[in-house]
């Protein structure tokens, strides 16, 4: 059983693993960067089903730590500061404190009103950035290049570049397994569940919730820090809250609180997405009525899926 | 001078205001009797532009293609709402979420197939064409105060429909207690029906009144649709009183805001400071009303639930 | 003199013009069974919600040992040892009988504010949820899923996370409802093996189980406690009879 449960990442994670040393990428960077943008997501995306599928918060402004991770690069990459060691963290902090102050007020509404207050503060960060006229306002900014490590210009390759985001994909995923299986995560899934029950045997839950959304924002700003050195470019388009949707798109065609869901959603869409706008301009014409046929008929996404085809159970 | 302004941009806040709450009305009853979160009523806005674009442009009379438009609206609205929305109520709302997410991406598109990617324009109609001056010095669109007139029309129509009808007392009860009605014996399914079809018509009539001002084209609902939310949000959940009050006060601050935001900062900063924290915090002002609002009321000004 | 366990003052809860629980004084001694009887509707839950911290009071003021604890909510009187079960089974579904039980242990023992290592691999918290497990003769189902439980048996499995969770107050709302005869004196033996170890408040329309349990019952109509005393004297009570147990027994 135990052995069944780890097939699916250890697949996905060779996958990723090999697929750069097979057929010649050297002439064919564009399919190393369409999974370097995949990996990206996928980190967005494990991120989101931490507060979505385990926390079973409905957020809808997740975007905005994904812009917030880019924007620490662009600033701080405006004023000469292109060391990681100094962006990352910056970026890292500043997310967790959005996610803080944020949390702390969404936390105390629930259902439709999460939702709806989350998205607010999405736009908030989203039109802060329009205002950001130094940083290029609407517009955003051209990067001067990819984050310097330790001085070495080592992610300019972008082969490199790749391994840095798997490894950086590999420790999110770990931690965040470790998050959920922990005494920290099982309270979470507990209150899933039922909260009133783990209020009942003594969990005051908001402080649980509030953590689970820092850490969540924390992750995903580490994302953005990952987006803004792929595309060498910051906008206020990263934040948008349809940008959000797709966030949520993606955790939900993988599969609510697998964590391995979430990283088959996020490529299946952008593949999709891919793929589609390869035979059409007009290739949401097409993904549009796929999301609704989903959720009409496939419940529980891939993962699901995955799940009746091996008899695998609950993918916790 | 800056006094005209003000009244100026006071019109303009209200007209937002006014816009609104047409969208905002039927959105708080879906949210609040179905408990079901419908991001695709931003799309039922811009269908509405689009329908009286179109229909202007056939009979060649803004108002035949409004009375043609609104039908075809709410035919639109029901239709949705039996293929698809009527098969999500008893879904979870991130279910509701994807779906109407996946609706919103293909209307969006599909109207860029239909009537191309180029925004279209419609005539403001010749009679209410030109502006009146209301005051010395202050001149202003005759079509915007129509518009204003006319949401303001419907709000008190509204208001009388939603207390003074049994078909409104019913919607108020399933606001406040959905469970409770249906144990009445009240069809709760053709309640949603109607309540969902008005909702959408409300929305592209909304659309239709704004075609001459604004230019129509994909996506034009997306924005407005947050600012609905929020609306919704502040106002409380399933009231039409509330969402009438929030629209308003999130017409008239976000118009305000933008306008006179700088020059009132000016008094605590200088003045290349004043203008661009004005500017950066003059389109945030209604998110940070909404987290306020919530703070201190985490169920809205007007919540219909007890 | 010693202090009582739980001391109810005042005790309202209005909803809108209805007094629910109307003015309700008790005192419960330490390691008394208290059991609270009376016809449906007469605020029996509603009660057991207050003193749970699940619904504010109104008005009136809680004890638990001498400490006022009114301002607590659920969870905060959880922690300061009032446990209770629901009238409707309340357990997680999907998670193993062990680790339901085991997670009402996490809760007392130490800092859930740990993000390292398996929870589900902590001997310290399965030793003791197994132990609860089997205090309610549920052992042979520790690691069937929750949900897949009888009916009786959700109603041992809910026991027993209330025993895990170091109550010092039980609070039981019709432990028996819906059980069948056999399950229903499992559970009654259970109870009776409790007696005696723990405060625990009870409410029970099985008549049977509540005169041959409890210390002392409570008769609550419309909100009221119109009498408390031993169960010999609340069977002999005239008012009481009117009241409630005339209705019931004719």
């Amino acid at each position: 059983m135990i052995m069944r449960r780890e097939i699916l990442p250890l697949s996905i994670f060779l996958a990723f693993a090999v697929l750069p040393l097979l057929g010649n990428f050297g002439s064919d960077a564009f399919i190393l960067s369409i999974v370097t943008r995949v990996m990206i997501f996928a980190i967005a995306a494990v991120s989101l089903d931490l507060i979505l599928g385990y926390g079973a918060l409905v957020s809808f402004g997740h975007a905005a730590f994904l812009g917030i991770g880019a924007y620490a690069v662009g600033i701080l990459s405006a004023h000469g500061i292109r060391e990681a060691a100094i962006q990352i963290p910056a970026a890292l902090i500043v997310s967790a404190l959005f996610a803080l102050l944020t949390g702390a007020i969404s936390l105390r509404t629930k259902g439709i009103y999460f939702i709806m207050i989350t998205l607010a503060f999405g736009q908030m960060a989203y039109f802060f950035a329009v205002s950001l006229a130094a940083y290029g306002g609407d517009d955003g900014m051209t990067l001067p290049g990819r984050s310097l490590f330790f001085g070495y210009d080592i992610a300019q390759s972008e082969r490199a570049f790749y391994f840095l985001v798997f490894a950086c994909l590999i420790a999110v995923y770990a931690a965040c397994r470790m998050i959920v299986t922990s005494r920290f995560g099982r309270v979470i899934r507990g209150a899933r569940e039922n909260p009133q029950r783990m209020e009942a045997i003594g969990f005051s839950l908001f402080a649980y919730q509030l953590t689970i959304y820092v850490i969540a924002g924390t992750l995903c700003g580490l994302a953005g820090f990952l987006l803004a050195n792929q595309t060498q470019f910051v906008s206020p388009a990263y934040m948008t809250w349809q940008r959000s949707g797709e966030l949520i798109v993606m955790v939900l065609l993988g599969g609510l609180g697998s964590l391995n869901g979430a990283i088959l959603g996020a490529a299946a869409f952008l593949l999709l997405e891919e793929g589609l706008s390869h035979f059409t301009e007009y290739w949401k014409l097409y993904f549009g009525p796929f999301l609704v046929l989903v959720v009409l008929f496939a419940r529980g996404g891939l993962m699901g899926g995955f799940k009746r085809l091996t008899g695998t159970g609950d993918g916790r | 001078m800056s006094l005209t302004l003000l009244y100026v941009q006071t019109l303009n806040g209200l007209q937002l205001g006014v816009l609104l709450f047409l969208i905002a009305a039927g959105l708080t009853l879906v949210f609040g009797v179905m408990d079901f979160v419908n991001l695709a009523h931003g799309v039922q806005y811009m269908i509405g532009a689009y329908l009286a674009a179109m229909f202007t442009a056939l009979t060649g009379n803004f108002f035949f293609g409004l009375a043609l438009a609104l039908p075809s609206a709410l035919l639109f609205g029901l239709l949705l709402e039996f293929f698809i929305f009527r098969h999500l109520y008893a879904r979870d709302h991130l279910d509701q979420v994807l779906a109407t997410f996946g609706i919103i991406l293909t209307l969006n598109q599909a109207v860029k197939v239909i009537w191309g990617a180029a925004p279209l324009s419609v005539p403001i109609p010749e009679i209410f064409s030109g502006s009146v001056v209301l005051m010395p010095g202050l001149l202003y669109p005759v079509w915007r105060l129509v518009i204003i007139a006319s949401g303001l029309a419907i709000a008190l129509l509204l208001g009388i429909l939603v207390t003074k009808t049994r078909i409104g007392m019913l919607v108020r009860a399933g606001a406040t207690n959905a469970p409770m009605v249906s144990a009445l014996g009240v069809d709760i399914g053709r309640l949603f029906m109607i309540v969902f079809g008005f909702g959408a018509m409300l929305a592209g009539f909304a659309g239709a009144m704004v075609a001459p001002i604004l230019s129509v084209e994909p996506g034009m609902g997306d924005n407005l649709l947050i600012l609905t939310f929020v609306v919704i949000v502040i106002g409380g959940i399933g009231s039409i009183r509330g969402a009438f009050i929030a629209a308003l006060m999130v017409g008239l601050v976000d118009t305000l805001g933008r306008s006179f935001g700088p020059s009132i900062l000016r008094a605590f900063l200088d003045p290349a400071a004043a203008a661009q924290t004005g500017r950066a915090l003059a389109p945030m002002l209604i998110y940070i009303l909404m987290a306020a609002v919530l703070f201190f009321r985490p169920a809205g000004l007007f919540p219909a639930k007890k | 003199m010693t202090v009582p366990m739980l001391e109810l003052r005042h005790i309202r809860k209005n909803f809108g013009a209805l007094n629910v629980t109307d003015d309700v004084s008790l005192t419960i001694p330490r390691h008394e069974l208290h059991a609270m009887i009376g016809p449906n509707g007469a605020g029996k839950t509603t009660l057991i919600h207050q003193i749970s911290g699940l619904l504010p009071s109104n008005s009136g003021t809680l004890l638990l040992n001498g400490e006022d604890i009114t301002a607590l909510d659920l969870p905060q009187r959880a922690r300061k040892g009032i446990v209770r079960s629901f009238q409707i089974t309340s357990i997680l579904p999907h998670f193993s009988t062990l680790e339901n039980v085991a997670l009402a242990v996490q809760a007392r023992s130490g800092s859930s504010f740990r993000f390292f290592g398996r929870a589900d691999r902590e001997a310290v918290l399965n030793d003791a949820a197994l132990a609860a497990l089997t205090e309610v003769g549920l052992q042979d189902r520790a690691n069937l899923r929750a949900g897949l439980l009888s009916h009786g048996e959700k109603r041992q499995l809910e026991l027993a996370i209330a025993l895990a969770a170091q109550p010092s107050v039980l609070l039981l709302d019709e432990p028996l409802a819906g059980t069948g005869p056999e399950e229903s004196a499992v559970l009654t033996d259970l109870l009776r093996r409790l007696k005696g170890r723990l405060t625990i408040v009870l409410i029970e329309h099985d008549m049977e189980a509540v005169f041959s349990l409890a210390d002392r019952i409570s008769v609550l109509v419309y909100g009221k406690i119109i009498a408390t005393d031993t169960p010999q004297a609340i069977r002999d009570n005239p008012e009481v009879r009117t009241a409630y147990l005339g209705e019931e027994t004719a």
